[in-house]
């Protein structure tokens, strides 16, 4: 059997799944459609969370970025898991226990404003549409490098699938879908990465292989990468290639950005109660710690890899005298996507990869995971099952921010601002028709992607780091927050971070532009400074004006305390003598 | 039944202060462990615990790429669990559970 009928087989199979399971959890209700009727069992939830939170990128753009990046790819690793650790403990359980179904139904209704619960269903909007649009690109490369479907129905195929089920099943529909991808994109991940990690280390398991020695050597396979790398003039691999305060605020950044996210929040208001929403921010890090902590391994053996095979390797069979490395066929079936290439500048018929204007090998990051089967001599099966894994990243990450795009404009704008005395039954008319709208739209930018697209995913984490954060946090945290403090603090984030991202993304992008960074963060990582002012003016102005009316300071107390609970004083009660 | 009609237990505002002084100190202590293990040891110390190694990985490095992560998800287990007993002392704990 060859790679094209398992790709077929695997990527119609598992799309047949997604319906069938669509079908089976159509939602009846705006709570089924916003939250899952709120009775998703916690370890499920987990796994969906999983699956919303790993796209394209983390599935197949990171381990590559990593392998490319050597240490300082540490920021991804470290920014979006310890984001979990500040949702589990500052977010998860209150948001869940107040209850509602979208981030900006709290924040409207905590700072008692309905301009601060627009400028979060904007933030929301914004954020959502900036993501969104990367992952029905994938969906379309997915397609047209694998199976020869042209890119543009490659991105309609997936619009079809998400319209189906994110559209008729919401939010329940979504969440099971959800379960079935994680499952299918963790397998393709984890099959690849144990062969290569057995073909380099001869240790199955790759976190393990990551700190083992070559195999047949006793020189660890990070040391032996150092020296390899260096020896082509590259940075040492487990050396910084940023500056310290560089990788700090990155990594703060997109800590932070990953809690104050609305895709990931909402998850959280799927299951049955506070406890549960706890529980469920430690399966969901469990089952994306599965991943992120492989695709550093997989990183470090895939680069390992590309230089031992392809370093000085001899492209012409004929040209080959006895004894000399022939370039690895991979290489040369993937030439033709152009994810990588070689000029042969020194007319020598070798490749020499190298740091320097010598170098003559051009290489995508992509390429590190997408070929990873080949690379390891696996059979075809696992090459169309990694296809299928990379369609359920996009796919579901896609439909998690398809929900908050709905939401956003059925409920925070339409029911809560516009029409005030909508029924259930036509919000959740309203909130289809925004979902497929959207549907649309996301797959018009997939196909003509804005210039700036890729620019904005900065602007993703840094504006939900310095909006989306610190207002929930002191909104649960600090009784005394009010409205004048939480939008004050709010604008100024806002303000300061796109400017900022603006300047330098937009305007200032060609080096040597860092030298005129702030405190040396470059606009990945500005986000964080955003967040810091936003807590300072909050704290100031709140102080400085009346404090939020009783019912909002008893409002904060309740979310404080577990699901089934209420506060009062034991006085008041009738039954105050037992 | 409560006043307002609702069904959920009602429980005292002293328990609840004395519920969140536990909240608030369990959690600036795992918060602590949260920024020690990957602003500490992953980045600022990096180039001090390089010397040392863990297995074949200049430990800096191996808490930046891998263990941070593993002590994360320690960090949420010890949440779950503790506050699970804080409230359950306190009289609140979830009857869903």
């Amino acid at each position: 059997m060859d790679a094209n009928f398992w790709t077929w087989f695997f990527v119609i199979g598992t799309f047949s799944l997604y319906i069938g399971i669509a079908i089976w959890s159509r939602a009846g209700s705006t709570d089924d459609f916003y939250v899952a009727g709120h009775d998703v069992p916690p370890l499920l939830n987990g796994m969906a969370t999983a699956a919303d939170w790993m796209s394209a990128a983390s599935f197949i753009s990171m381990a590559g970025l990593i392998a490319f990046m050597g240490y300082s790819g540490s920021v991804y690793l470290m920014g979006w898991t310890g984001g979990y650790v500040l949702l589990a403990l500052l977010f998860a359980p209150y948001l869940r226990k107040f209850g509602k179904f979208t981030v900006p139904d709290f924040v409207g209704d905590r700072y008692y404003s309905d301009t601060a619960r627009t400028v979060a269903a904007l933030c929301a909007l914004f954020v959502s549409f900036t993501y969104i649009a990367g992952q029905m690109k994938g969906v379309g490369v997915a397609f047209s490098s694998f199976l020869g479907v042209p890119f543009e129905l490659g991105v309609f195929i997936g619009m079809g699938i998400v319209f189906f089920y994110a559209v008729l099943g919401g939010m329940k529909g979504i969440t099971y879908t959800q379960v079935a991808q994680y499952c299918v994109l963790i397998f393709a991940y984890l099959v690849p990465a144990i062969f290569i990690s057995l073909m380099i280390t001869g240790n199955a398991i790759p976190q393990l292989g990551f700190i083992s020695d070559v195999k047949g050597t006793d020189i660890s396979m990070l040391s032996k990468l150092n020296q390899v790398v260096t020896d082509l003039g590259f940075k040492a691999y487990t050396d910084n290639t940023k500056s310290t305060q560089d990788v700090f605020f990155i990594t703060l950044a997109l800590m932070v950005g990953t809690a104050g996210l609305p895709h990931v929040i909402i998850r959280f208001f799927t299951v049955p109660s506070a406890a549960g929403a706890r529980k469920s921010a430690g399966w969901a890090l469990f089952f994306i710690a599965l991943l992120y902590t492989t695709a550093p391994a997989v990183g470090a053996f895939a680069r390992y890899n590309f230089i031992d095979t392809v370093h000085e390797s001899t492209y012409e069979v004929a040209d080959a005298q006895d004894g000399a490395k022939l370039t690895p066929d991979w290489f040369k079936d993937w030439e033709q996507t152009d994810l990588v290439g070689w000029d042969d500048k020194n007319g020598d018929g070798k490749l020499q990869y190298l740091a320097g204007d010598e170098n003559e090998v051009t290489v995508n990051r992509d390429i590190m995971v997408l070929a990873n089967p080949q690379i390891a001599n696996l059979p075809g099966w696992v090459i169309g099952l990694v296809v299928a894994g990379g369609l359920a990243a996009a796919l579901s990450t896609a439909a998690g921010l398809l929900l908050v795009i709905s939401s956003s404009i059925s409920h925070d704008i339409g029911r809560k601002l516009l029409f005030k005395n909508m029924t259930d039954k036509q919000e959740l008319r309203l909130a289809r028709i925004a979902a497929g709208v959207a549907v649309v739209l996301a797959g018009m930018l997939g196909i003509y992607p804005l210039g700036f697209v890729a620019q904005v995913v900065a602007f993703a984490f840094g504006l939900a780091a310095a909006s989306f954060f610190p207002i929930l946090l002191l909104g649960i945290f600090d009784k005394r927050m009010n409205k004048e403090g939480a939008i004050a603090g709010m604008l100024v984030g806002l303000f300061f971070t796109a400017s900022y991202i603006i300047k330098f993304k937009f305007f200032d992008g060609r080096p040597p532009a860092d030298q005129n960074w702030l405190f040396g963060i470059s606009p990945e990582g500005i986000g964080s400074i955003g967040m810091i002012l936003n807590f300072s003016v909050s704290l100031v102005v709140s102080r400085l004006t009346p404090p939020p009316p009783q019912h909002i300071q008893d409002m904060v107390d309740e979310i404080r305390v577990p699901t089934g609970y209420q506060v009062g004083r034991v006085d008041d009660l009738p039954h105050a003598a037992e | 039944m409560n006043t307002d009609g609702s069904d959920k237990k009602i429980i005292d505002e002293k328990a609840v202060a004395s519920y969140w002084r536990a909240n608030i100190s369990l959690m600036i202590k795992l918060l602590f462990v949260w920024a020690l293990v990957s602003y500490g040891f992953g980045i600022l110390f990096r180039p001090f615990l390089d010397q040392f190694s863990i297995g074949g990985a200049p430990l800096g490095f191996w808490f930046a790429q891998q263990g941070a992560i593993y002590v994360f998800l320690i960090l949420i287990v010890i949440y779950i669990r503790r506050m699970h007993a804080i409230e359950k002392q306190h009289g609140i704990a979830d009857d869903e559970e």
